[in-house]
């Protein structure tokens, strides 16, 4: 790397960090190949990290799209080998309840065996008998391989995994404004560092368009005119407690509110579907999370007066094809060498779904490494992702595990929701990557479970600001204008379902960050 | 059994449904004014609240330094603001006799001033406040002269931090240090304000502390503390310790559920029944109806159903966190009458885009009508009873959070709902002599 702080130098630049760029980064890195992998934001903050976290058996897409349901069934299997500690096998069901169409549920088990996915019939009352939540309505059942995935903490570890192996490294809040370009290659990106505000320049042999939804906006800065995509935002809801221990799958062809998937101690209710044009303003409405709740419900009553604590939306690529609505747009995966754009350098990868990233990453890696000359295999089929210390506080199970285990008294919990202590904290800090100097609260809340339980950072964002001043890490007004930044960013995601239980939950917080701490006017006093 | 059996009967003036600062408030005029009272609801809310008595700190998100003249202003600006429909005056002595009734009984607070004071919060920052305990007068006192100050903080308590103070006051308070100690006898693991609290009403307890204060203070004149100064008597705890360390001492509200509010709490509980009001602290109120010659109040507690008889009600049942205002997906509705709620036309509009905005969230402002007798408001605009008044954040055209009014708009609408209540009762006595005093049947 070059001792001048504002050009960098790699062999090949990955842009965005969602679990494909980081996928990839691991994949080069097991092939010998240095990569700095950068995000405008951090990690997962796109679709990798506003998804179900569902680990497709493939039976979603066997009426639809039969390649992608192989793909899914294929990579299913191999990542609950290869990344156990990210993957609760869950195991789903496929229910149809009175009002969908007999002829569809008859069919889904042949369609399934068409492509190669395991499906056994219950009947109605075995499936009530495993998932009680389950309406008296229900007529049809069926049960898949589905599982859940955690893709903060996946991406995290393909990250670390890819640094330990030769040095890799990953830069968040790097944004790249625009490439240098000369006799048909890139030369260098030119990069905003959002954290430090300043210009930084990448120099790189490779470059890697992973920008999922964003991707075709990159291309574009290197005249690259070839990627098509549309933007599908879905919405989903998590509720206060976790409904079914399985993932419950309306059996009908993809529609709004026919997932409820479940997240540790949580479970998530998805998805609606809805075009739009725009990337960065994407919210929740309650329009939305209305249509979730009464499509769920007829699947699953107790969804109707169920408690949420917040709901997002995230804005998925979907490749164009012409002639296709949205839902049957195809869920694969492209892979663009952008030779017939005039680049020779450049790629991008784009489509696709969580359950597939591996392979994703895996297809572009051989690209890369052929055009570096590099021609060792890729490794991530047969190679288990090893395990990390730091990042097992992002999983909720993990985390709780390893406090009783470690339970020392001194050691104070301080999301009490999540159970994530002080000592927590301390281990996160110590295996950041390098760039983040600051020990902010925004580091904690993206790399543990800290704010992401029923008082959504409340509480524990007080505590953690006030641990952080204790340690020294804060020493002025920053730490304050931190945490009401970071209960801004958490309101985001609860403002669309603050209603019963929340709406007193969000009364007693406004009263404590704004009417005693004075949040909401900081600058002033 | 829980619910079932004859109902045990109580009459009474006026039923107080609430026990808020708003509820308890209310009993307090009407002791006050020897109406027989009888006060239901559960208290939990109480706890939530720092000690601080807010009447007008904020407004359109600048500092309120002089709350009178921020209440003459509002009066041209939001008219229907609960504050505005009040008398300067009436608002003065509603926090005198509350304070003054607090005093009398043991919590002693400062009374009402002609300006604000400036109140210190566990981050660091300041706020407006009118009274405060007198266990926490001495920190503000400490701020306007910069004088040599420690804040003394504990481990294994969290959420409290003298370095964040710290690092906050800093450059308004160059004197101001921090020490960390171990509270006597917590040595291991977390340690809780209420527990601390307790703790102190011991005196080698005390004793304890005060050495080890003694011994981080150096040439600190004043030591800060987390409001952890006894339960029952903290005025006298904080003078025993500052006889022992030779140091003025102030406690600064922690985290809720704070000792301040319990403090509260208790002595509302304590005191009351004394003074000859019914409590009925941790019962809900399940039905509230009006016959010809009065009100009737159905509850239960762990002996069985009760009923009590009303010639008046005053509603002070709160918002969202103390039960009074529920938000369904479809509207925001009263709990106990249905009472028209003014609100925002869409749930889509209750919250801004952003948590802490300044300009606070349309769903605050959401809440019941009443007439200038602050007699709650039907939909077509009719009186809901005659016998049923209204009190404190329950009532529309207000964002106690935004303003720092919250305790202002408790104290000062029950007095003025007490007033209008004790005017009904005094035209039904001189209409029906002998009107019942308290009896159980």
């Amino acid at each position: 790397m070059s001792s001048d702080a504002t050009t960098l130098e790699t062999e090949v630049l990955i842009i965005g960090g969602g679990v494909t760029g980081a996928g990839i980064m691991r994949d080069l890195a097991l092939r010998g190949i240095h990569s700095l992998l950068i995000d405008k934001r951090d990690l997962c903050a796109g679709a990798s990290g506003g998804n179900h976290g569902l680990l497709h058996s493939g039976a979603r897409y066997v009426s639809t799209d039969p390649d992608a349901a192989i793909e899914c069934r294929k990579e299913n299997a191999l990542l609950k080998r290869l990344v156990p500690q990210c993957i609760e096998t869950a195991d789903g069901l496929f229910v149809a309840v009175q009002g969908d169409d007999p002829e569809f549920a008859d069919r889904f088990p042949a369609l399934c065996q068409h492509a190669g996915i395991d499906c056994g019939e219950l009947t109605p009352a075995e499936a009530r008998r495993l998932e009680p939540v389950l309406s008296e309505k229900l007529f049809k059942a069926y049960r898949v391989p589905d599982a859940t995935i955690d893709p903060f903490h996946l991406a995290m570890l393909n990250v670390d995994h890819a640094r330990l192996l030769n040095g890799s490294h990953y830069r968040p809040h790097t944004e790249v404004l625009r490439f240098e370009v000369a006799a048909g290659e890139i030369r260098a990106a030119i990069c905003h560092d959002h954290l430090h505000q300043r210009r930084l320049t990448i120099r790189a042999r490779q470059f890697v368009n992973a920008g999922g939804a964003w991707a075709m906006n990159i291309a574009r800065l290197a005249a690259c005119a070839d990627v098509h995509l549309l933007y599908a935002k879905g919405t989903i809801l998590v509720s206060n407690d976790r409904l079914a221990q399985r993932v419950i799958n309306r059996l009908r062809p993809p529609g709004d509110g026919d997932i409820l998937v479940p997240g540790g101690t949580v479970s998530l209710l998805g998805t609606t579907s809805t075009r739009v044009e725009d990337l960065e303003q994407v919210a929740p409405t309650a329009e939305e999370i209305d249509r979730n709740i009464h499509e769920g419900a007829a699947m699953i009553p107790a969804l109707a007066g169920a408690r949420y604590i917040r709901a997002f939306s995230r804005v998925r690529p979907l490749l164009q094809t012409s002639g296709a609505t949205d839902r049957a747009a195809t869920r694969g995966f492209a892979l663009l060498d952008h030779a017939s754009q005039g680049v020779d350098n450049f790629c991008t990868i784009t489509g696709g779904k969580l359950t597939t990233f591996r392979l994703m990453a895996e297809r572009t890696a051989d690209l890369v490494a052929r055009r570096l000359g590099n021609d060792r295999a890729g490794l991530t089929a047969t190679v288990p992702l090893p395990d990390d210390e730091a990042s097992s506080w992002a999983d909720p199970v993990a985390a709780q595990k390893r406090w009783h285990h470690d339970r020392d008294p001194d050691d104070m919990i301080l999301c009490e929701c999540e159970m994530v202590p002080q000592s927590a904290i301390e281990q996160v800090f110590a295996n950041s990557p390098d760039i983040e100097k600051e020990r902010t609260i925004d580091l904690i809340a993206l790399r543990t479970r800290a704010g992401k339980g029923p008082c959504q950072g409340s509480f524990c964002g007080i505590r953690i600001g006030s641990y952080l001043y204790d340690r020294g890490y804060y020493r002025d007004a920053t730490g304050l204008a931190h945490l009401r930044d970071f209960l801004d960013e958490r309101f985001k995601g609860q403002r669309s379902v603050i209603w019963g239980p929340q709406a007193a939950q969000m009364e007693l917080a406004e009263a404590l960050h704004c009417g005693l701490l004075g949040l909401d006017t900081l600058e002033d006093e | 059994m829980r619910g079932s059996g004859t109902p045990r009967q109580f009459s009474t003036q006026l039923a107080v449904i609430g026990s808020g600062i708003a509820g308890f408030a209310a009993s307090i005029f009407a002791v006050n004014r020897q109406i027989a009272t009888a006060q239901v609801g559960n208290t939990g809310a109480l706890a939530y609240t720092t000690g601080y008595l807010d009447l007008i700190g904020k407004r359109g998100g600048a500092v309120v330094v002089d709350p009178w003249q921020a209440l003459a202003s509002l009066r041209e600006s939001e008219p229907k603001h609960p504050l505005s429909r009040l008398d300067a005056g009436d608002i003065r002595q509603a926090f005198t006799e509350f304070t003054d009734f607090l005093g009398a009984c043991g919590l002693a607070y400062s009374a009402p001033g002609t300006g604000n004071l400036t109140a210190l919060t566990p981050a660091g920052t300041l706020k407006q406040t009118l009274c405060m305990p007198a266990t926490m007068t001495a920190g503000p006192r400490a701020l306007a002269a910069d004088a040599p100050c420690v804040i003394v903080d504990f481990k294994g308590l969290k959420g409290f931090s003298g370095a964040e103070l710290v690092a906050n006051l800093r450059q308004r308070w160059p004197q101001l240090t921090t020490q960390r100690i171990v509270f006597p006898g917590m040595e291991r693991g977390e340690i809780y304000p209420e527990v601390m609290a307790r703790a102190l009403e011991v005196a080698a307890t005390r004793e304890q502390l005060a050495a080890a204060l003694r011994a981080v203070a150096g040439t600190a004149r004043l030591i800060g503390l987390p409001a952890i100064l006894g339960m029952h008597r903290p005025d006298q705890v904080r003078a025993e310790l500052e006889r022992l360390t030779g140091r003025e001492i102030f406690e600064i509200p922690t985290m809720p559920p704070s000792v301040p509010g319990i403090r509260l709490r208790e002595l509302m509980q304590q005191v009351l029944p004394q003074k000859g009001v019914t409590l009925i602290p941790q019962q809900r109120v399940t039905a509230l109806s009006f016959e010809g010659d009065g009100a009737t109040l159905a509850l239960c507690d762990a002996f069985g159903p009760i009923r009590v008889h009303a010639q008046a009600v005053i509603l002070a049942t709160g918002r969202f966190l103390s039960g009074g205002l529920e938000a369904h997906p479809a509207g925001i509705r009263e709990h106990l009458l249905d009472l028209p709620v003014t609100q925002p036309a869409d749930r889509a509009d209750w919250y801004r885009a952003r948590y802490t905005d300044p300009r606070g969230h349309p769903i605050n402002s959401a809440g019941i009508e009443i007439d200038d007798s602050f007699r709650p408001l039907t939909g077509e605009g009719r009186r809901y009873h005659e016998r049923l008044f209204a009190a404190g954040v329950i009532l529309a055209h207000q964002d106690w959070i935004r303003g720092r009014s919250g305790a202002g708009i408790a104290i000062a609408t029950a007095f003025k709902a007490v007033t209008e209540a004790e005017r009904f009762l005094a035209g039904r006595q001189a209409m029906v002599p002998g009107a019942p005093p308290l009896q159980c049947h």
